[in-house]
């Protein structure tokens, strides 16, 4: 197997708090590989957007990688001094935000940023740079881009503006794209189109995408495979339609019997009791087995590992480890 | 059977954005008005579950607003039971105000942060006299109970609760006064999807139990066929399609309602292949002439752009304000 | 795994984790602490804890207090008793034999024999009960101009901010001189010598109002806006009980960094009168009528005379003023 674009290996990030160290990402691993969409999802807490965050590099401190490594194309990055990752930030992983107003200065045209990007990160003139501006406006949908290219950002409207800022982000061309929520600040009808643009453009430039969103529908259109999160650990990853479809992890099962569709039928949703536990409270053993309908004794002392299962998905779960499997029929 | 309790006729309400006073006379600006609700009607019937889907600007919460009093309309009236709503005050305004509650949005900003739990549950039976003292306690009590909580979190803060059992405690507020209609605001679109149907269901539930008529406000389409009886839809302030429950997600009728649906994101994976949506909405300080939908439609002519289409009623009790629905071009 | 039955599980109570596992979400269930407990962990007592600056103006500023409240009982004279004054021990240096009496003051002694220390923890006594009640007086009228203008609104909250913008323009210490000066013109000379110290608390509280006022409608404002007022709205609580029960509490926060502030000024504004002659009366002197006294003997050299007192009103104005700077950055995690 070719080597993957992105690599993060039992991934540890602590907040020291004056009560405790907090482990808000517990031993994560997973890959992205060479224009794969990786969508990331779980619950508000679940330690998605900071699995984001430590791969830019951007951890807020007192936050910190406490642990495992995160390699970009086979090079470690998790450790790079500031202005080295700096120019990794932009160049080789573009981000976009939830709220397109963070992602822009306000004071400077749509022109002047995105070439500005371009600049800082190829070797182009300054004209070159503004017809590829204007290219990529025109792709991410922006109407009369020549003409609006040198509007400042609070001319465009909300969809608007996240569409610039999708194409800041691709600006230098980079492999891999961050994204943060990138709809969730949108309405329904503006979310579906800014989601054709990101798979359409990302597509058409060969970059990858780390998708990171709390909806699954989203995850569902977009994303080739998804990674599940539950309090800071990984519970399950695979394609996209073996996970959604098929769930194997009793709680990506719990999750996606909850969302109401547009097609069910049934007049309750199913319901996981309880809540995801606060970092200081994670339970021993599986951190999802006070809610789990499954739970045996060993969920309740040893933590599961991920377990490769056919398909290429991997799912943390006792049910699915050999030994355990004859425990799992009275659970 | 199909008893109406909440009938909403003809209901506007303008904000007035103008500039300060001093900036109109000097720029030589009259003053602005923008336009959230105009001329709405509905009807909400004992024991359904009415609601209101729309975007950002559709003016949803602030239809939910003037029906709970927290806004006056500027033009049209609210009847609760037959009686109305707008302009009445004093003992009849106190008696009607006990039978409807609110449910918001944002457990965290809708329990004061100082305050007790059970005294926030209490408040509503302490300002209409219902309960006293120990008969109080045993009231908060017994409604922690019921929305899953327990009596002993009655001496805790808000601030020790998770958005789920926060917006649990909202409901048991909400429920304290015994209402018959509850405005359900946006309850879940905080809240992470596993504990949505937790909050979801137990709307349900307690809709079984105590009779409650809903009036369900959300952005969220799946949330709104889980939940709803009937459908209101929403584009800048105007109510383009009303619809029974299902109906409106095998057969929407209006341009809009088509638009949304194929916005949502297919979860089946069934490979549908949804059709582009064209267009954000317009601003609505200067909202479009005529349908104010006809930029986006597909199904514009001119008619549209210079009339605005009435609702009309489209049988199955249901109405569509469309003239392409009305003239057979959809 | 649907089970149509089921009911609503509660996400906290004791049903919901029936193993050895810690419940789930916010609440524990094991014994409440007590609230002395929680005070003493609470974020703010723990960030008190943690800062030098704030621990150590805070014994500074509690150590000054005390002395000031229990002077009656730790002074060694009476000041202001003229039976046990002693003309011949005027002009004592601090720690040194009285030529005439062989009496020793650990401060020294002022013109008319006076122990300075006695004088400054009576003067103390006298400058932080102005202080205090002025900021008190200050702060019941900022607050409640602050919670009108920013509940209500409209032209009520227009009349009150054109009334404070133009205060803002006056210095507060001429503003207070100003009350001061017109105040006493109403009161007949009789009543003069004793109701001077009232007319300085108002007259310093009504030029403090302002900032109260200010952030207390900016506070107001927002919280109005928040559902939980809402709430009470729709079910028609009264809006005195609304402002007073929902929105009071919630804007006490900043009010309270603004009084810790606000009384190192009055303090300073108290000493500034009182050093200017407008102040308290001579027969109650303050730190700043102390001040006043003492500069005149500054250069003949009784340089205790004014340094001491000048001391005692810098380490109370200034640990006052940190203990503010704390508790502000404390409260707002956000400016650090």
């Amino acid at each position: 197997m070719a080597e993957p674009l992105l690599s993060v290996r039992d991934l540890v990030v602590e907040f020291p708090t004056r009560r405790g160290t907090l482990r808000a990402l517990d031993r994560v691993s997973f890959d992205i590989a060479e224009g794969e969409v990786l969508g990331m999802v779980g619950e508000s807490g679940a330690g998605k957007s900071i699995t984001g965050a430590a791969i830019i590099g951007l951890i807020e401190p007192p936050g910190r990688i406490a642990g495992g490594e995160i390699r970009l194309r086979g090079e470690r990055v998790d450790n790079l001094r500031p202005e080295a990752m700096r120019r990794i930030r932009g160049r080789r992983i573009g981000m976009v935000f939830q709220d397109p107003l963070t992602s822009l200065n306000p004071l400077y045209t749509v022109a002047e940023q995105i070439t500005e990007t371009i600049r800082t990160h190829l070797s182009v003139s300054e004209k070159e740079a503004r017809e590829r501006a204007i290219a990529l406006l025109d792709q991410v949908g922006i109407p009369a881009a020549r003409r609006r290219i040198d509007d400042y950002p609070h001319h465009f409207s909300g969809g608007m503006r996240q569409r610039v800022v999708i194409a800041l982000a691709l600006a230098a061309e980079p492999e891999l794209v961050i994204a943060d929520e990138p709809t969730t600040a949108l309405d329904v009808s503006v979310q579906a189109q800014i989601i054709d643009v990101m798979k359409e453009i990302c597509a058409s430039r060969g970059a990858a995408v780390m998708l990171i969103t709390h909806d699954m529908g989203v995850i569902a259109e977009t994303a080739d495979r998804v990674a599940v999160l539950y309090a800071g650990r990984l519970a399950e990853i695979g394609p996209v339609r073996d996970v959604v479809q098929a769930a194997e992890h009793p709680y990506t099962s719990g999750l996606m019997g909850s969302i109401p569709t547009l097609t069910q039928t049934a007049d309750r949703l199913t319901q996981i009791p309880g809540a995801m536990p606060r970092l200081n409270a994670i339970p021993t053993g599986c951190a999802f087995n006070p809610r789990c309908p499954k739970v045996f004794d060993r969920c309740r002392t040893e933590r599961p590992e991920p377990q490769p299962r056919p398909g290429g998905r991997q799912v943390a779960c006792h049910l699915y480890s050999a030994e355990a499997a004859a425990g799992a029929t009275h659970g | 059977m199909a008893e109406p309790l909440i009938e909403v006729e003809g209901l506007s309400r303008y904000f007035d954005i103008s500039k300060p006073w001093l900036n109109r006379v000097l720029e030589r600006e009259g003053k602005s008005w923008l336009t959230a609700v105009s001329d709405v009607s509905f009807t909400i019937n004992r024991g359904e579950t009415f609601a209101l889907v729309g975007e950002s600007g559709s003016g949803k919460s602030t239809i939910a607003k003037m029906i709970v009093g927290l806004l006056e309309p500027s033009a049209g009236e609210i009847r609760f039971d037959g009686r109305p709503m707008t302009g009445t005050s004093g003992a009849t305004m106190r008696s009607l105000r006990r039978r409807f509650q609110m449910i918001f949005q944002d457990p965290f900003a809708s329990l004061n942060p100082r305050w007790h739990v059970g005294d926030i549950i209490a408040e509503p039976m302490r300002t209409f006299g219902m309960a006293r003292g120990g008969e109080t306690r045993r009231e908060v009590g017994r409604l922690l109970d019921l929305v899953g909580l327990s009596a002993a979190d009655a001496g805790r803060f808000p601030h020790e609760f998770s958005g789920g059992q926060r917006q649990r405690i909202a409901i048991a507020r909400a429920l304290s006064s015994r209402p018959e209609f509850i405005v359900c605001d946006e309850p879940t679109s905080a809240l992470d999807v596993s504990v949505q149907a937790q909050i979801l269901n137990l709307m349900r539930d307690l809709q079984d139990e105590f009779d409650l008529t809903y009036l369900f406000i959300s952005h969220d389409l799946s949330v709104v066929r889980h939940m709803a009886n009937r459908i209101g839809v929403l584009y800048l302030g105007r109510l383009a399609e009303v619809a029974d429950g299902k109906r409106l997600f095998t057969e929407p009728r209006h341009p809009y309602s088509r638009m949304l649906l194929d916005a949502v994101p297919d979860l089946e994976m069934s490979g549908r292949r949804r059709k582009r949506v064209e267009g954000e909405i317009p601003n609505p300080i200067d909202p479009p002439s005529g349908c104010t939908f006809h930029p986006r439609c597909p199904l514009a002519n001119d008619r549209c752009k210079r009339e605005e289409p009435r609702p009309m009623d489209s049988g199955t009790g249901g109405a569509v304000a469309c003239f392409a629905v009305e003239e057979g071009r959809g | 795994m649907s089970n149509p039955d089921n009911i609503p599980k509660p996400e906290s109570g004791p049903d919901s984790a029936p193993m050895a596992a810690p419940p789930i979400g916010a609440t524990q269930m094991h014994a409440r602490p007590s609230a002395l407990a929680r005070v003493w962990d609470s974020d703010l007592a723990y960030s008190f804890r943690t800062s030098p600056v704030a621990l150590v103006s805070g014994i500074v500023a509690l150590l000054i207090v005390l002395a000031a409240v229990f002077a009656p009982w730790i002074a060694p004279h009476n000041p202001f008793n003229p039976a046990t004054l002693n003309l011949m021990n005027g002009f004592t240096p601090p720690m040194e034999p009285n030529a005439f009496t062989g009496e020793t003051f650990l401060l020294g002694t002022d013109d008319q024999g006076r122990d300075v220390l006695s004088t400054i923890l009576y003067g103390a006594r006298i400058s932080l009960f102005v202080g205090f009640s002025a900021v008190l007086f200050a702060m019941v009228l900022g607050i409640t101009l602050g919670l009108i203008a920013g509940y209500r609104g409209g032209w009520v909250d227009g009349l009150l901010m054109r009334v404070a913008d133009v205060q803002l323009t006056f210095p507060s210490i001429l503003l207070a001189l100003l009350i001061f000066g017109v105040a006493r013109g109403f009161i007949p000379p009789a009543y003069r010598e004793t109701m001077a110290i009232w007319v300085l608390i108002v007259a310093i509280g009504l030029s403090e109002w302002v900032q109260y006022a200010r952030v207390v409608r900016g506070a107001a404002m927002v919280e109005k806006n928040k559902e939980y007022v809402q709430a009470a709205r729709v079910i028609g609580v009264h809006p005195v009980r609304i402002v007073a029960r929902h929105i009071l509490p919630n804007v006490m926060g900043p009010v309270l960094v603004i009084a810790t502030i606000g009384l190192a000024l009055a303090i300073i504004a108290e000493a500034t009168l009182s050093f200017l002659g407008v102040g308290v009366p001579p027969t109650q002197p303050s730190l700043g009528t102390l001040i006043r006294i003492g500069q005149g003997f500054l250069f003949s050299g009784e340089w205790w005379i004014l340094a001491f007192p000048a001391v005692t009103l810098l380490a109370l104005a200034l640990s006052v003023n940190l203990l503010g700077d704390w508790l502000r950055d404390a409260l707002n995690p956000r400016l650090r």
